[in-house]
């Protein structure tokens, strides 16, 4: 198959990079020039990735679509450019094309200060994230994600709001922390299985053939679920995330929130978790709690907040709680729910960062409380921001639904995770306290004196074309795999059902002792 | 004795291939020829730095044209009666210091025509030291090496106090003088000690020539225990980790760093480094092999020290070149990470010198941007200086961020190659302890060369951005820091281009 997919799959990851550095040394370009440049830059990848998604063939499970293999120089210890797309893999290139070139396109007609630099580190953050979830090989996996610490870092500390020169570092520092082990963790896999060679694939024969003993499976799973967890934001280690993305420009915070962070998430669900299923057994209940902790404090710590994208990024936090939980009950139903769940709140993620930033021109405040009435004079922004609203609390109609649906039927289905189902849905009633109660704040109610005298002259216009468009594309997406589930659940099922015990029998949790510890666990809830 | 001797001379003679060593002859040649252009006439005298620059070119092209003719499988081959040795290894350490000492000059011509100093001797004192070091990796023998690193140090003691008129340059010569004779003697004694336990006829393998590496090797493989081998190793170490600023013997780096021109700084982060570690691997593998389980241990301390110690003092340093010099130690710990899995991981080896050749480009990247950038005087440049570099100079401004970040080890630079190189071999060596110290340095690392690159990027309060310095980059200037990035760049997406280099 090595012809024209598997060169359209490389060519997604090189048009952005390419016309990133168009842009980066095209500070003399005219502005008609430097926008076309940068939407074939986001609008390549997005139509290459639905193309390929019309053309996946599910029955390769267990092996690669639209692969291709070139050796850079690595082949010594086993590296090559091992591109191709799997059932889970898949949803999550669309997912990066889609919220690219979302991003891409209002950062495009947006005003921005020094706009060829911001669209070439956008455009680099792009190519990376294409290249991320098209690696066969677990090192240029992990390669393509840290493309984008330089330019996120760079994009907070020029453009950035308030407080972005100690988040910047703070996340820079984080980030660098979580990749670092999580980089130790996928070189302890490729010392310790004796694959000689970073491929998915064979690491995962090798492993098959020989698994590893315990000790050293919980081991290295440790290295990688705090590695990823970090990536992710796992409690307690997510306090970059909300700073970060308050201080981020809107296009980086479109595709941080949206889109990188998914990273963690993936390496788990592909790597982590169907490699070490042991390692998974050991740190179970350390990842169960902690993921509860995500749902539960960081969810009552998003009440509190008063700063729009503070909220914001914290209910980001917050919902990753659910994906954990669905890697954690370690099963095809509850690894297919996070997947649906990666690719809902990625999707409904960027467009609320993006709504937010579209208030924020309207109201020149984040302050909740000093906003009201924005309805009146922005109708379809409102009826913008409810959608998304409604789409991160979970309501049926949206993608997110459907992910954490499936989610707690996974929990639901075993012993040992049922317990979680109860606290887990005491989160939807937290997301739906705080998104709802945004919503009235911004665009209900009475506003305050100041902002009242803003909305009397016609200072406040409704959304413009160039916020119309990129939030159509999301809203679009989340409603369809809303309706629709199956476009992505088909094509992942096969996939998942290679690497994932069925829920009707969880070999692997018979294993597992259940401790007292977890038995009174068990019972005080 | 004296039949000893003349057998001694006998051999040199047999074996002594002037064509071996021809780069380094034409390299002498051509710096005492400077000293003579000097004294012609003011209009010749002028012509110095052309003349340095044209001759080290021709003289790195011949040696790769006629090194890389055989640089397949150059076989190790003994000259001189066994005092120097030649293989790939340093065939490319060669080019490596010849390139350093070129781009030296380079950064030397931009320092010199800032300052009122005399600017022959410092292109003379700068090929010498390359001549030198060139020597000093191919030598296969203690009095060679011994001889080779002491015309090094001297050579960098003049070097390092050029700036005559300055306190902090003169301050730092004494003190590189001082640290280094201390050091010298030091490893002067180690090698007396091996010399004088090696020729004790009443142990087993005694050799009346144990200077020789060979001859050392064979003895010590059988006396691995005697405490005197055991001593005159430890100091022979200690010499040498003086050389590459390794813990505890760092004292001297941020002092000298800060104190010395620019383009001297580089030299001694970058060649004098690198001629540290090759000594060291050299020694490890060569006459100290039988000794890897004593010295091992030892190395792993300092390696772990030098990583701690260099990060965090970096962390809060506010003068650039004493930052860099302390991220230098840093770097040294990782090095020597790096050497220490090469005792028991085969191609450990090849990963410090991937990283030494990483650390060379994106060194020189940085310290060509200091050289440009940092006005008035030298030694004091801070972060002020650069704040907002990124609108007034976007050249040197995405130089240095890519500078950095192969420093930092981000992909998809050559740094992060190297590094990963190292972690890989390190893990292979079982060296799990040190893993997770490098890991958490690398972690602080981040915090003083991503608030370096913040600052670039960062647009000052106030409205004291004077556009005064926006002078125009020459377009010399762009194709040397070009061709650095786009290697830095080269070797991390595509690191089999290092055969190429």
């Amino acid at each position: 198959m090595f012809e024209t997919h598997a060169t359209l799959l490389l060519a997604a990851i090189l048009v952005p990079l390419l016309a990133g550095v168009v842009l980066a040394f095209g500070s003399g370009l005219s502005t008609g020039l430097r926008r076309g440049v940068a939407l074939v830059g986001f609008g390549f990848p997005m139509l290459a990735a639905l193309l390929l998604a019309f053309r996946f063939d599910a029955s390769l499970a267990g092996g690669y679509n639209f692969e291709s293999k070139l050796a850079t120089g690595l082949e010594s210890i086993g590296i090559y450019l091992h591109l191709g797309l799997n059932g889970i893999s898949l949803p999550l290139f669309l997912l990066a094309g889609v919220v690219g070139f979302a991003a891409g396109l209002y950062a495009i007609f947006s005003n921005t200060e020094r706009p060829h630099l911001y669209l070439a580190l956008m455009l680099f953050m792009q190519g990376g994230l294409m290249g991320t979830f098209a690696s066969v090989d677990i090192f240029f996996f992990y390669f393509f994600h840290e493309f984008a610490l330089i330019p996120t870092f760079i994009m907070i500390a020029v453009w950035g709001g308030t407080g972005r020169r100690a988040a910047a570092m703070e996340m820079t520092i984080y980030l660098t922390l979580g990749a670092m082990l999580s980089l130790l963790g996928l070189v302890a896999l490729y010392v310790t299985s004796g694959a000689e060679s970073f491929s998915l694939p064979e690491l995962r024969a090798y492993l098959a053939a020989q698994p590893l003993s315990e000790t050293l499976q919980s081991n290295i799973f440790a290295l990688l679920l705090f590695g990823f967890g970090i990536l992710v934001s796992l409690f307690p280690f997510h306090s970059w995330a909300p700073k970060g993305y308050a201080a981020a420009p809107t296009g980086a915070a479109m595709l941080h929130a949206g889109v990188l962070k998914k990273f963690g998430l993936y390496g788990l669900l592909q790597i982590a978790a169907p490699l070490l299923p042991a390692g998974l057994a050991h740190w179970f209940p350390w990842l169960a709690w902690l993921a509860l902790g995500n749902i539960i404090i960081i969810g009552l710590i998003t009440i509190a907040q008063r700063d729009l994208k503070l909220m914001l990024g914290y209910s980001s936090v917050m919902h990753m709680g659910y994906a954990f939980l669905g890697i954690a009950a370690f099963s095809v139903v509850g690894a297919g729910g996070a997947l649906l769940m990666m690719v809902a709140h990625g999707l409904s993620v960027a467009l609320l960062f993006m709504l937010s930033t579209c208030i924020y021109h309207r109201s020149l405040t984040f302050d909740l409380k000093a906003m009201g009435g924005l309805a009146t004079k922005a109708p379809v922004l409102c009826a913008f921001f409810v959608a998304a609203s409604m789409a991160s609390i979970g309501l049926p109609g949206f993608g997110n639904f459907w992910g954490e649906f499936t989610i707690f039927v996974a929990l639901a289905e075993t012993e040992v995770t049922r317990w979680l189902v109860l606290p887990a849905a005491l989160g939807i009633i937290i997301s739906a306290i705080y998104g709802l109660r945004a919503v009235a704040n911004i665009f209900f109610g009475s506003p305050r004196a100041e902002f009242a005298a803003r909305l009397e002259n016609d200072a406040i216009k409704d959304v413009q074309a160039f916020e119309k468009a990129p939030a159509l594309v999301l809203l679009a997406a989340l409603v369809l795999i809303g309706g629709f589930p199956r476009l992505i659940s088909d094509r992942a099922d096969a996939e998942l059902a290679e690497l994932y015990p069925a829920t009707e029998s969880l070999p692997h949790f018979e294993t597992i002792a259940v401790t007292p510890e977890m038995e009174t666990r068990k019972e005080t809830h | 004795m004296n039949e000893g001797l003349a057998d001694f001379l006998r051999g040199i003679a047999a074996t002594n291939e002037w064509w071996v060593i021809l780069p380094e002859i034409l390299l002498a040649v051509l710096a005492l020829g400077l000293l003579v252009l000097e004294l012609l006439s003011p209009n010749i005298r002028k012509l110095v730095p052309r003349v340095a620059m044209a001759g080290q070119g021709v003289i790195l092209v011949l040696l790769l044209a006629f090194g890389c003719s055989d640089c397949g499988g150059v076989p190790e081959e003994s000259y001189f009666g066994g005092l120097l040795q030649s293989n790939e290894w340093t065939m490319v350490m060669r080019v490596f210091f010849l390139f350093s000492a070129l781009m030296v000059s380079y950064l030397g011509g931009l320092f010199l025509a800032r300052q009122n100093l005399a600017k022959e001797e410092f292109y003379h004192l700068v090929i010498l030291v390359a001549a030198a070091m060139m020597l000093l990796v191919q030598s296969n023998n203690f009095v060679m090496l011994f001889v080779a690193l002491e015309m090094v140090t001297v050579a960098f003691y003049v070097l390092v106090a050029y700036r005559r008129s300055s306190s902090l340059s003169l301050e730092a010569g004494i003190k590189y003088l001082i640290l280094g004779a201390l050091s010298s003697s030091i490893l002067l004694f180690g090698i007396v000690l091996l010399y004088g336990v090696g020729g004790n006829p009443a142990l087993p393998g005694a050799s009346g020539d144990s200077l020789n590496f060979d001859a050392l090797g064979s003895f010590i493989a059988l006396n691995p225990d005697n405490p005197l081998v055991l001593t005159g190793a430890m100091l022979v170490l200690a010499g040498v980790c003086f050389k590459i600023g390794a813990v505890p013997f760092q004292i001297w780096v941020p002092d000298v760093y800060q104190g010395a021109p620019t383009p001297v700084t580089a030299y001694l982060a970058v060649a004098s480094k690198a001629a540290g570690f090759m000594v060291l691997l050299g020694l490890l593998h060569g006459p100290f092999l039988s000794l890897q389980g004593f010295l091992v241990p030892v190395l792993v301390a300092i390696s772990g020290a030098s990583i701690l110690f260099g990060n965090i003092a970096a962390v809060t340093q506010g003068n650039l070149k004493r930052l860099l010099g302390l991220s230098g130690i840093a770097h040294a710990g990782y090095l020597l990470m790096g050497v220490v899995a090469s005792c028991s991981v085969d191609w450990a080896d090849r990963a410090v010198l991937f990283y030494l050749i990483t650390y060379l480009l994106a060194s020189f990247a940085v310290f060509t941007v200091l050289s440009i950038a940092g006005q008035g005087d030298d030694a004091e440049t801070s972060m002020e200086t650069y704040r907002n570099l990124s609108q007034r100079q976007p050249f040197l401004g995405g130089v240095l961020t890519l500078g950095l970040g192969s420093l930092a080890g981000i992909p998809p630079l050559g740094g992060f190659i190297a590094k990963l190189f190292l972690f890989v071999a390190a893990f292979q060596a079982g060296l799990y302890g040190l893993l997770i110290v490098s890991v958490l340095g690398v972690v602080i690392s981040i915090y003083y060369y991503f608030g370096w690159i913040r600052t670039v990027y960062f647009k000052s309060t106030g409205a004291t951005d004077e556009a005064a310095s926006a002078e125009v980059l020459g377009i010399q200037a762009r194709c040397v820091m070009g061709f650095l990035v786009a290697a830095i760049i080269l070797l991390g997406v595509f690191p089999g281009a290092m055969s190429l280099l």
